[in-house]
């Protein structure tokens, strides 16, 4: 019987569409998990580095790092702005754009100028839309990247930072609350806040090798790359996140199209069903 | 038999805790070995291993590209470098990332417009909400 054949095709399509959605909400939910694992394991260095920088900034209070120190006067600042390289993850990177874009705008009132260094497709293309003075790009960085694919971003902020080009740096990405939920955040990376120990009283030194400056230069600049690693991970768990709470509603939504089509269907099938029954009827009727 | 206690961590994951008799590390200047009760050193480290010694007189090693040294008398810290570092390699990922910048704007014109970013931000938002609303709508009809 060829009643409601495009709604047959109709429900085929959305099936399919749903099947989909379906493998997508999977492979993100269990994406996510190795991502906050990865958020996890990352949280030891940066905090080994705090401790060091701690006893540093204990043993040798008289030299201070211009990563520590903060400018009078800021004409400039470095913006590193981590986004996701792929789509399909609900509202996550706009909301993180839109944040972002109410900061720059008070910059700019302020006269504040900005330099963006951006990680990710995502922002990539939306910043270059915009006339954005963006600085330095990366983008396909995976699923699991490493430190190594972000020391270009980080450092043309740092050197621009020495060079006295930008006078703050922030990074601007998603921070992992939990799987339901992700907020956007603009955290300031420079001047760093310096790691003060307590508990620190009694006054004792390292032996430097090869040099007090030179181990510090060293220690902060990882520090500060570690800072932008660990927002890179936990973007990349956020949008994990997002993706899976995107697809799981995707999903719900076909299946509820699924159902009104097929109510749809079943009465035009009946429809058709009790025509034809009465067309027989009143045929018999008239013989 | 005193033992001091180890950390290797690197930025993405932690490699080795735990306690050891004595640490050899490659620094910089040289290959050192650390005793439990080392005075306090920091140094950095070239491209090598770093060999543990168990207190069951094992070695283990773990090779690290780089990094620095941290030594208390009870506690020795690595923070190891997975990438091949060097200054000119750095220089290259700089300017990677400049170029990769560059070739997406080289016709862009000064100063970036945010009445248009926020507008159409707004824009977006507008049609999502939009979207929305009519899907509520066609649920409850």
């Amino acid at each position: 019987m060829a009643v409601g054949k495009e709604v047959r095709t109709k429900i085929a399509s959305v099936k399919n569409t749903q099947k989909i959605t379906k493998a997508m909400e999977m492979v993100a939910a269990s994406k996510m998990r190795k991502a906050q694992e990865r958020m996890r394991a990352a949280r030891p260095y940066a905090e080994k580095i705090r401790n060091v920088m701690a006893h540093l900034g204990a043993a040798n209070p008289e030299y201070k790092h211009p990563y520590l120190l903060e400018r009078s006067e800021i004409k400039r600042v470095g913006l590193i702005v981590v986004s996701s390289d792929r789509g399909l993850c609900g509202g996550l990177n706009s909301n993180l754009f839109r944040d972002l874009l109410k900061r720059m705008k008070q910059w700019d009132e302020s006269g504040i100028e900005m330099d963006l260094s951006i990680i990710g497709n995502k922002a990539a293309s939306y910043f270059s839309r915009f006339n954005a003075n963006i600085i330095a790009q990366k983008t396909h960085i995976g699923d699991a990247p490493g430190i190594d694919m972000l020391i270009g971003s980080v450092k043309v902020m740092l050197d621009a930072y020495m060079e006295e080009k930008i006078d703050a740096l922030y990074v601007v990405s998603n921070t992992f609350v939990n799987s339901m939920t992700q907020s956007p955040t603009v955290e300031q990376l420079i001047p760093a806040k310096s790691a003060e120990d307590e508990d620190m009283q009694h006054h004792w030194d390292y032996i430097y090798e090869p040099d007090a400056k030179e181990v510090l230069d060293l220690l902060l600049e990882r520090y500060i790359e570690s800072l932008a690693y660990q927002a890179v991970v936990e973007n990349i768990a956020c949008e994990q996140a997002a993706r899976m709470v995107a697809m799981k509603s995707a999903s719900d939504n076909a299946g509820t199209l699924i159902d009104e089509l097929q109510l749809i269907y079943n009465k035009a099938r009946q429809a058709a069903i009790t025509q034809e029954l009465s067309e027989i009827v009143s045929g018999a009727a008239a013989v | 038999m005193s033992t001091i206690h180890i950390d290797i961590v690197s930025a993405e994951h932690e490699i080795f805790s735990g306690e050891a008799e004595m640490v050899f590390a490659p620094a910089l200047l040289g290959e050192m070995g650390i005793a439990p009760g080392h005075t306090p050193l920091v140094t950095q480290l070239a491209p090598g291993e770093v060999r543990v010694k168990h207190v069951d007189g094992k070695e283990e090693g773990f090779y690290v590209s780089g990094g620095l040294l941290e030594v208390q008398p009870k506690v020795i810290t690595v923070l190891s470098d997975t990438a091949m570092r060097a200054e000119d390699l750095d220089e290259a990922a700089v300017l990677k990332a400049k170029e990769e910048a560059e070739r997406q704007l080289h016709d862009r014109e000064a100063g970036m417009d945010y009445a248009t970013a926020l507008a159409e931000n707004a824009e977006l938002a507008a049609q999502l909400q939009a979207i929305q609303r009519l899907r509520k709508r066609a649920g409850r009809g």
